[in-house]
């Protein structure tokens, strides 16, 4: 099944508490699936800093490290700040590169989960209010974010395997439904020089879109190439920096509901994650199409 | 009139109550048959099963399978439906006076299941007798192998309409995007114009006219199996 959820705040009101409205919505889908939970914020953006959210097994010893070296080689570049397992390092944007290439080669059992300028990604096996609760998504603001919870089909149930998957800067995705021709699309992209950490499907569309993003096409049109190159049964929400859009398959099997009010623009797998949304009785509900993109932009 | 609120008591508890109460009619008993449910907030399965001749009231949107299995009871669903809305429905009537997601009364038996806005894909899929009306559009593969009842539509039909269908009648007044497999129009005769305004009547829709629509049906080629169309199985 998998439960997805998105929230796309248009004002500065909601966008103080985006997080606690996101978190709430990802507990109502817990039953959609329990395996693991994950969120990505697209939170404040300060001029010439990108964050990049890293996950670590061993966080009490590694992060420390991780601040250690970074401030070594990189002084007054770096702010390493630890959210339970996931760290957010604020990065000089001209210093990224020379950051990742650090941390791959003297911490190798770190996991780079995301970069950009707004974005972080916080992710784990366990139920979205245990996921939410260790990272303290409640307290947390944004001008949207999205959320997945997931009963797990296509890999394992691992910290990686966890959506949303983020394969490009500031560019996330969750996904519920499973992808016939990732295997073939993963060869075809690796060809093109695009790197995959998991046997996961998602993944897979996820590196797709950004490979599509990264040769300058516009979110819509990336979409709609999706259409044409992925085979399976997707319901998707993608974010971007500077929105998110939704993409139904075809056929449509798997759930989908949008509410938009002059406030925000609301995603969930189900209806019943929007209830608690302020005056959603007064919202446009509606069921998105198959087969047709759908965007929000900021 | 009784009275539930689903954020008070549970859903479990809701179906129970409902059931007792049609026990209680069955075994000549009084019984409670006029309810109101409150705060339904998009739950799944409200009202399932009830069987016995109870008029239901929901007051707001619901999940899954609301009326699922319905048989005589009367239920009103003010707001929206999500998938399964009156799934195997055997008699009765369920009213939606919003829109309903995929599979509307699918595998229905019988009732009459009245959607007041749209239906999305596969409303009516394999249905078994019932009489669906739906006063938006419905969206693909409606009817796909639909193999008794009616399905009548005032609005647009989405791809695929009656794939692969047997004999229910399909009636539809605005355009179809695509026929499925074996679907084809049909010429709209005296008794199927009848039929078409008891069911209208039925559903409380008195704006319309049968003669506005057109008929949809079996081709019969499909069902019969014959070698020589054995590529199109």
């Amino acid at each position: 099944m998998c439960g997805i959820v998105g929230l796309f705040a248009k004002n500065a009101e909601l966008q103080s508490r985006l997080g606690m409205h996101l978190e709430r919505m990802l507990v109502t889908m817990s039953d959609r699936g329990p395996d693991s939970a994950g969120l990505a914020i697209y939170g404040t953006t300060a001029a010439g800093k990108t964050k990049l959210t890293v996950q670590s097994s061993l966080p009490d010893s590694e992060f420390p490290q991780l601040q250690t070296v970074l401030e070594a080689q990189f002084p007054q570049a770096t702010d390493v700040q630890t959210i339970e397992t996931h760290a957010v390092v604020s990065v000089d944007t001209d210093a990224i590169d020379r950051v990742v290439e650090v941390i791959q080669k003297e911490f190798p059992r770190l996991r780079i989960m995301g970069r950009g300028e707004a974005m972080a990604i916080f992710k784990e096996v366990g139920s979205p209010s245990e996921v939410a609760r260790r990272f303290g998504i409640e307290k947390m603001s944004g001008t949207h974010g999205i959320g997945h919870t997931r009963m797990a089909t296509e890999s394992a149930v691992t910290t990686r395997g966890a959506h949303p998957f983020s394969t490009g800067p500031d560019q996330c995705l969750v996904h519920n439904g499973s992808l016939s021709n990732h295997n073939n699309l993963r060869r075809r992209l690796r060809r093109q020089g695009v790197s995959f950490e998991t046997e996961n499907d998602t993944e897979v569309a996820a590196a797709y879109l950004s490979h599509q993003i990264n040769s300058g096409n516009s979110l819509g049109k990336v979409l709609e190439g999706a259409l044409e190159e992925l085979d399976g049964f997707y319901t998707f929400v993608v974010g971007t920096r500077t929105g998110f859009g939704v993409l139904r398959d075809p056929i449509a099997c798997k759930p989908a509901v949008l509410a938009e009010t002059d406030d925000y623009v609301a995603f969930g797998s189900e209806y019943r994650a929007l209830v608690n949304l302020p005056a959603i009785e007064r919202a446009r509900v509606w069921e998105p199409e198959p087969a047709t993109v759908y965007f929000w932009e900021h | 009139m009784g009275c539930f609120d689903l954020q008070q008591n549970t859903l479990r508890d809701l179906n129970a109550e409902l059931h007792r109460q049609g026990d209680l009619l069955r075994d000549g008993g009084k019984a409670d048959t006029e309810w109101e449910v409150l705060n339904p907030r998009g739950s799944h399965a409200v009202a399932v099963g009830v069987d016995g001749p109870l008029q239901i009231t929901v007051c707001g949107s619901v999940g899954y399978y609301c009326g699922g299995m319905n048989q005589k009871g009367e239920i009103r669903i003010e707001g929206s439906a999500g998938p399964g809305v009156g799934e195997n429905m055997m008699s009765g009537s369920i009213r939606v006076t919003g829109d309903a997601s995929q599979y509307a009364g699918a595998t229905g038996r019988g009732g009459l299941l009245v959607i007041e806005g749209n239906a999305s894909s596969r409303c009516g899929i394999s249905s078994k007798g019932i009489n669906i009306v739906v006063r938006g559009n419905v969206g693909h593969m409606s009817a796909f192998m639909a193999q008794s009842g009616n399905l009548v539509v005032l609005g647009d039909a989405g791809d695929a309409l009656g794939d692969s269908i047997y004999e229910a009648r399909l009636f539809v007044r605005g355009q179809v995007k695509s026929l499925g497999a074996d679907c084809i129009k049909k010429e709209m005769r005296e008794e199927h114009l009848r039929l078409l305004s008891d069911l209208l009547k039925a559903a409380e829709v008195t704006d319309v006219r049968p003669e506005e629509f057109t008929r949809y049906g079996s081709a019969r080629e499909l069902y019969h199996f014959d070698v020589d169309r054995a590529d199109a199985y």
